[in-house]
């Protein structure tokens, strides 16, 4: 073994220096860029007439108040499941998508990519497309480049704190916040989270960019377990392209060996915003953002040659294509037992959400018995269980409710705190916790059991909505 | 990358190798980034910062203090400080209210019943129960029946004085003599029996016939002609269901013929006046307030 210094265990962050790029699947990005960013900058402004009580912020977080609000629909602390269960769909349709479409979750929709893509786009508004930037990278730090750079993160500190400041806005009401954010009034948490977020925006959007991807999101490394042959992913046709070699106009046919299209122009590796060559094949890095496919495109229009040569395709097509057949239509490919398993647990859970959504009712209760002790036996001899009773009432105005009691025994039920009255006034909006009394006579079946069955029933006075619960009494057994 | 040297590079993936090799496997290296290396620096001055402001390394006694001077107890004093201050004006109000006229103010009440419930759980569950249900010879709490009165103004002042002790002059007070001491077996199964048949259907009627003469003549001047007891003397109504020592002959024997003395402190001597008043509400609103 030859002498020789050790490695560096650490290698400096290559820069990457995207070029412009149109075609599809470009134009595809900015529309999705300006729907994911649209919706996350305007959503907490849409208003949503909830009635007197409620607030109107169509979206709303409400920590402080336990309430989640999304347009029609009001979650309370109980109801979380909805959330459990959304993000549940999320991580399912993750699976689904990446299983039949690859990575595309990476390429089209993760925020790292969309926020990326937009400061790249600010980078090469100020600095100039590649060959300007590289040249800017390479020179000293004069008048010329302090101005770009400032310019530059100037503008990228004011995309991320309008990022880190809409984030703010989900969590109370946003013209009050923005108005008290503005007056120097809002509450350190606030200014807290967007200075966070505005940090972070700034450094993963203009600085680690690809870094995020490759080193800090465990999502690269998972993904693998979700694709097989047959998901669809962009990939370099090298049986097409290979050999590769520079472009002639004229080939002689005698002069060399047979070329493939590749002509090594490098178009597809100038493009991409990881800094990679997808045709060293499939690797980690590469989050099928699809802008390669695009600039070859472009040039397989300009040489003459079809489009394709780097395309959205399915590994099991090779040896088909190899031969010369047609690939499998896309359908086949997509259309698997892995990507059906998928949506059928994926449409599994989301009926559940829209069944359990339209099976709420706008009044619930709640019986918790109190069982230290398990019964209380009375002067006379009579059985009493005591039960907290928690009502909510959801809607916007306050309700009277009232409390009855069935079995199949004489039990009576009685109001902590009312000698005779069974109402209780339940405020909007509100869960009220009432502690009922539940008494069976000394010789009642209730009373000598060691448990029988009661029902305890609520019942709006205004509307006659009537809601229940079933628990246990339990009696003195002899 | 420059070649300035000639590097190990493994055949198969064509990666650079660190050079180490064990039994001729080969480690491969694919560096990381150095600005991890970076962050791995920054956490650690953060955490030597972070053991400089915050209380840390220990010592012989104690640990450091850390420069911000911050501690859990003084957050933890602060906060009671705040709860204190917010809840002054209520604690005014409640010392300034009769105790029968406490539930005309439902926020005070409720706050009191609050304040009382956790007075309870530490002061009162030691003999009466974390449930408040009791044990034999201390009171189950949340049934109607009270040896010294279920109204507010009757429990505050069980509560303040205490029963049966020797340390408050006020103490609610009555002594049971032992009948074992100047009644014959035979008469104490009787006067049993006959206070057995108060509350039970079963009872031997002949035996409790036997026995009614003597329970009224020894014991009615207390428990009352009938057995309904008397609250002024803290003497039991032996005609319900409820049995602070057992209801079964054994235990009515026993009773009769040695006495019980139960003995509750006076809380007036150990709480503050707000939480003897407080306690009180929550034993009051625990189902057998009167």
């Amino acid at each position: 073994m030859t002498q020789t210094t050790p490695p560096s265990l650490y290698a400096a962050q290559e820069p990457v220096f995207p070029r412009k790029v149109s075609g599809k699947f470009r134009r595809l990005k900015w529309w999705i860029m300006l729907v994911t960013l649209g919706i996350y900058y305007l959503l907490p402004w849409i208003r949503w007439d909830r009635g007197p009580n409620l607030p109107d912020q169509a979206v709303l977080l409400d920590m402080a108040g336990r309430r989640f609000y999304f347009f029609w629909i009001e979650i309370w602390p109980h109801e979380f499941y909805f959330v459990a269960g959304l993000l549940v769909m999320a991580g399912l349709g993750l699976f689904l998508f990446t299983s039949a479409l690859g990575r595309v979750w990476c390429g089209y929709t993760c925020p790292q990519t969309v926020w990326t893509d937009l400061f790249i786009l600010v980078e090469r508004w100020v600095e100039g497309d590649r060959n300007a930037r590289v040249r800017l990278w390479k020179a000293k730090w004069d008048f010329h480049k302090w101005r770009l750079r400032l310019t530059k993160w100037a503008i990228w500190l004011a995309i991320a704190m309008a990022t880190g400041g809409a984030w703010v806005f989900y969590f109370t009401d946003a013209p009050t916040l923005a108005r008290d954010l503005l007056r120097f009034d809002a509450h350190p948490i606030a200014y807290g989270t967007i200075a966070v977020l505005t940090a972070t925006t700034f450094v993963f959007g203009g600085f680690l960019r690809e870094q995020v991807c490759i080193y800090m999101c465990p999502w690269p490394r998972i993904q693998a377990a979700m694709m097989d042959p047959d998901t669809i992913t962009v990939a370099y046709r090298d049986w097409r392209g290979e050999p590769r070699g520079k472009h002639r106009k004229a080939i002689q046919p005698a002069e060399t060996a047979p070329r493939g299209d590749c002509i090594d122009c490098m178009a597809c590796v100038n493009v991409c915003p990881m800094g990679i060559d997808i045709r060293d094949g499939q690797q980690m890095e590469c989050i099928t953002c699809a802008l390669c496919i695009d600039a070859c495109d472009d040039v397989m229009d300009r040489i003459g040659k079809p489009r394709g040569l780097i395309d959205y395709l399915a590994l099991s097509d090779e040896p088909a294509e190899r031969a010369g057949a047609a690939p499998k239509p896309l359908w086949r490919h997509v259309l698997r037992p892995r990507t059906l398993f998928y949506t059928a647990l994926w449409s599994l859970v989301g009926v559940g959400l829209i069944y359990a959504l339209f099976m709420r009712s706008d009044m619930e209760l709640a019986v918790s018995p109190l069982r230290n002790p398990t019964y209380v036996t009375l002067s006379d001899g009579s059985i009493r269980n005591i039960y907290d009773v928690r009502m909510r009432n959801k809607h916007s105005e306050a309700r009277v409710f009232q409390l009855s009691v069935t079995g199949d025994t004489g039990v009576q039920l009685q109001l902590e705190g009312q000698a005779e009255g069974r109402s209780i006034l339940v405020p909007a909006d509100r869960t009220y916790l009432q502690r009922v009394y539940v008494t069976a006579p000394r010789r009642d079946p209730a009373a000598t059991q060691a448990r029988s069955e009661i029902r305890i029933w609520v019942e709006d006075t205004a509307t006659g909505t009537r809601a229940s619960q079933e628990t246990t009494f339990n009696g003195k057994a002899e | 990358m420059s070649d300035h040297t000639e590097k190990n590079v493994d055949e198969v993936t064509g990666v650079e190798t660190t050079g180490h090799s064990w039994d001729g496997i080969e480690e491969l290296n694919n560096p990381m980034p150095r600005w991890w290396l970076w962050s791995l620096y920054a956490t650690i001055v953060w955490g030597i910062a972070y053991t400089i402001a915050y209380p840390a390394w220990p010592l012989i006694s104690g640990a450091t203090t850390g420069v911000l001077g911050w501690s859990t107890r003084a957050d933890v004093a602060r906060d009671i400080e705040t709860h204190n201050a917010k809840n002054g004006p209520l604690v005014e109000q409640l010392l300034a209210t009769e105790m029968n006229r406490l539930p005309e103010n439902p926020d005070l009440l409720r706050y009191a019943v609050a304040r009382g419930g956790a007075v309870f759980k530490a002061q009162c569950s030691q003999c009466h129960g974390s449930g408040a249900a009791g044990f034999k010879g201390y009171p189950n709490l949340l049934d109607d029946d009270w040896l010294w009165g279920g109204s507010l103004d009757d429990i505050t002042y069980s509560v303040r004085h205490g029963i049966r002790n020797d340390t408050d002059d006020d103490a609610r007070f009555s002594q049971m003599p032992a009948f074992g001491e100047f009644m014959e077996k035979e008469q104490i199964r009787g006067v049993a029996e006959y206070v057995y048949s108060l509350s039970n259907s079963d009872a031997d009627a002949v035996l409790a016939a036997s026995g009614q003469p003597l329970f009224a003549e020894q014991c009615a001047a207390c428990h009352g002609e009938t057995g309904l007891g008397d609250r002024e003397q803290g003497a039991p109504n032996l005609a319900d269901a409820i049995w602070l020592y057992g209801g079964d002959r054994e235990s009515l024997i026993h009773t009769i013929t040695y006495s019980r003395f139960g003995i509750m402190p006076a809380w007036g001597q150990r709480l503050i006046e707000a939480d003897v008043r407080a306690v009180s509400a929550y034993v009051h609103g625990l189902g057998g307030g009167e």
